[in-house]
């Protein structure tokens, strides 16, 4: 599947499209088909998003797993600073990542 | 310490003024991202894998105890209650809101400090060595020149637009604490028939190509030190690469048309620019130089070391963590901001507080950040010293390891880092603590992660190097030995094939032990590998 990020304008936060609206959770994120382009150009020209861009990503029953490391550490925060992301107090959130 | 005059303070003002339109414009769509970008950019302001990410310098790596809690005030109010302290002496934020960056700028300003020349193609923030004005082995102090330089350099509008970024370290001494020729350009302030001058190399660097600075002149003397540097950057501007990024960094510039042109090509601009006169008077120059006086040092005994063996923690961390001073009775402290385990280089807004503290009551109220991520207290009386540790210990600042194994330099790596193919912090936090038991025994040896081929963590100049790579999606990790970004400057060999996280650990373990069996008395880590090469490492990490 196919799926669009990018960062909040105005607050920097990763966020993930969800078929209509942001949302910081990549759980969230739909599958954008072929309409991910189109979609950023008009989400950015509205000001609500920065930098989108469409990256792979497999659907599991937790929701949609990026394919790449790089967005998955994005999807949760850093792994080294676990109170830092997403999941403070879900231990296995790490594991996820790698 | 350098203090800002009119001309100073209503330049950072007016950016700051002139950032704040420019972040209200973009919100307000009046400016697109391709149109804010450089502008952010030229503010220190870069988007990250995270959030926006706010690099503030420290010109010379150089702080005062307000300004290192204005640091703080900032880590906690706007960001996420901690800072990190980088391989450029400066510090960055991960966590920044793009309306609140006008506002942490204004609160700089308002302290001598601002966010200009950390970003872009232009002349960065100037580096220099962070025992400046306290080591024992300097001609003289270098930051009134790097502070000449940095007046010189901001805004400069021929040098605003350059083919690429342009790093600048200055230092005074022999020892290079600042891996001085590893630099675009690196100038040693030295004197020759009593008259300052500077040795001049240029084209040094890390990144994709590495390379070691050769020295284009042995010396320009200081009064027309600037007009040599017009010259060197003219040439440069000229025929510096455009059409391709990853050519167009001086050092290619010098190593593809040679030093001995790229002389040449200086000399002559160099007779033309000192017909202009752009070199700064005498007065200016004693003006900047009055502000680096040294500290009023009390007339203090040295007090024996043997004083430090009632504790033993603290006869550990006073061997390795405290420096000979150039005043008798003062010593120089280096505080480690790498705990056993911790992110290489953080410290929270607490522990910036603490040092804060630390450099007003005992350090004439003085602070520096190194190039290898710690902070320095350069001024502290000898007598003082346990006072100091054991606030340090307090603070979780103690770690006795200065220049030993876990005193490792890291790039933020892929945790932060948008440009990075795998992640620095979490190996080296695997690595001191494999090691850190043994780390006395090992001595010096300095090993750097990079998570990048841009070298951000100065693979190319460890001792034992690290580069991170991608390989099919996953993580990968490139071993090299040989490195030094000290006096003895050579870039680093890779050993062979790549490893995963944990067999790189392993590796180094190999090499650890290799060196332990090849070592003669007294010998380090690095003048081993020097002595026996490589052969004798490379069979021990593959069999």
């Amino acid at each position: 599947m196919k799926i669009l990020t990018g960062n909040d304008l105005a607050t920097g936060d990763v966020i993930w499209w969800s078929g209509a609206a942001w949302s910081r959770h990549v759980e969230d994120a739909a599958d954008v088909a072929d309409q991910g382009e189109a979609i950023a150009r008009a989400e950015e020209g509205a000001r609500r998003v920065t930098g989108a861009y469409v990256i792979d990503a497999t659907q599991t029953p937790d929701g949609p797993r990026p394919a790449h490391i790089k967005d998955r550490i994005r999807a949760l925060g850093p792994t080294v600073r676990p109170d830092l992301t997403l999941k403070p107090a879900d231990p296995a959130a790490g594991s996820w990542v790698i | 310490m350098y203090k800002y005059d009119e001309y100073d303070q209503s330049i950072v003002d007016a950016r700051v003024e002139e950032f704040r339109d420019q972040v209200q414009r973009r919100l307000a769509g009046q400016l697109t991202e391709d149109q804010f970008k450089p502008l952010r950019l030229m503010n220190g302001l870069y988007l990250q894998l995270h959030a926006y990410m706010l690099r503030v310098a420290v010109p010379y790596g150089t702080l005062n105890g307000r300004q290192m809690r204005l640091l703080a005030h900032i880590a906690r109010t706007y960001d996420r209650g901690y800072g990190h302290f980088t391989t450029r002496q400066n510090i960055q934020y991960n966590w920044i809101k793009l309306a609140d960056a006008p506002d942490i700028l204004a609160e700089l300003a308002k302290a001598e400090m601002h966010a200009i020349q950390t970003s872009g193609n232009c002349i960065r923030n100037i580096s220099s060595d962070q025992f400046a004005g306290a080591a024992a082995d300097e001609v003289t102090d270098p930051r009134p020149w790097a502070e000449l330089l940095r007046q010189w350099s901001t805004f400069h509008p021929e040098f605003t637009y350059l083919p690429r970024k342009f790093k600048i370290a200055v230092i005074a001494a022999d020892e290079d604490r600042a891996a001085m020729r590893l630099h675009d350009i690196g100038l040693q302030i030295t004197r020759r028939d009593g008259i300052l001058g500077a040795r001049v190399f240029v084209g040094g660097g890390m990144g994709r190509t590495p390379m070691i600075a050769p020295e284009i002149r042995d010396f320009v003397p200081a009064d027309q030190l600037l007009s040599y540097l017009e010259a060197a950057l003219r040439v440069y501007n000229r025929y510096g690469r455009r059409d391709n990024i990853y050519k167009a960094r001086i050092k290619i510039l010098v190593h593809e048309i040679g030093a001995d042109r790229y002389r040449d090509e200086v000399e002559l601009e160099f007779a033309q620019v000192l017909t202009l006169g752009i070199d700064p008077p005498a007065a200016e120059l004693a003006r900047i130089s009055a502000m680096f006086a040294p500290p009023a040092f009390d007339a203090v005994p040295s007090v024996p070391h043997e004083l430090a063996a009632h504790d033993p923690d603290f006869a550990i961390w006073r061997t390795q963590n405290v420096s000979a001073h150039k005043q008798p009775g003062y010593a120089i402290v280096t505080v480690s901001l790498k705990p056993i385990g911790g992110i290489p280089g953080d410290a929270s807004a607490d522990q910036i507080n603490v040092m804060a503290d630390l450099a007003e009551r005992y350090s004439h109220d003085e602070l520096r950040v190194t190039h290898a991520q710690n902070i320095v207290l350069p001024h502290v009386r000898e007598a003082d010293l346990y006072a100091v540790w054991q606030a340090l210990a307090d603070a979780g600042l103690a770690e006795a390891n200065l220049d030993l194994i876990s005193d490792i330099i890291a790039c933020p790596g892929l945790d932060y880092c948008s440009l990075a193919n795998a992640r620095s912090i979490p190996l080296a936090q695997k690595i001191a603590t494999r090691f850190a038991p043994r780390q006395q025994d090992l001595g010096e040896l300095k090993l750097k992660i990079s998570g990048c081929i841009n070298a951000c963590g100065h693979h190319h100049a460890g001792h034992i190097g690290i580069l991170g790579v991608d390989r099919k999606g996953t993580e990968n990790y490139q071993l090299l030995l040989g490195g030094s970004g000290a006096e003895d400057v050579s870039l680093g060999k890779i050993t062979g094939p790549g490893f995963d996280e944990d067999g790189i650990v392993d590796a180094i373990e190999r090499v650890a032990d290799r060196y332990v069996a090849e070592r003669s008395e007294g010998e380090r880590f690095l003048d081993t590998y020097r002595r026996i090469g490589m052969q004798p490492f490379k069979e021990a990490i593959y069999g």
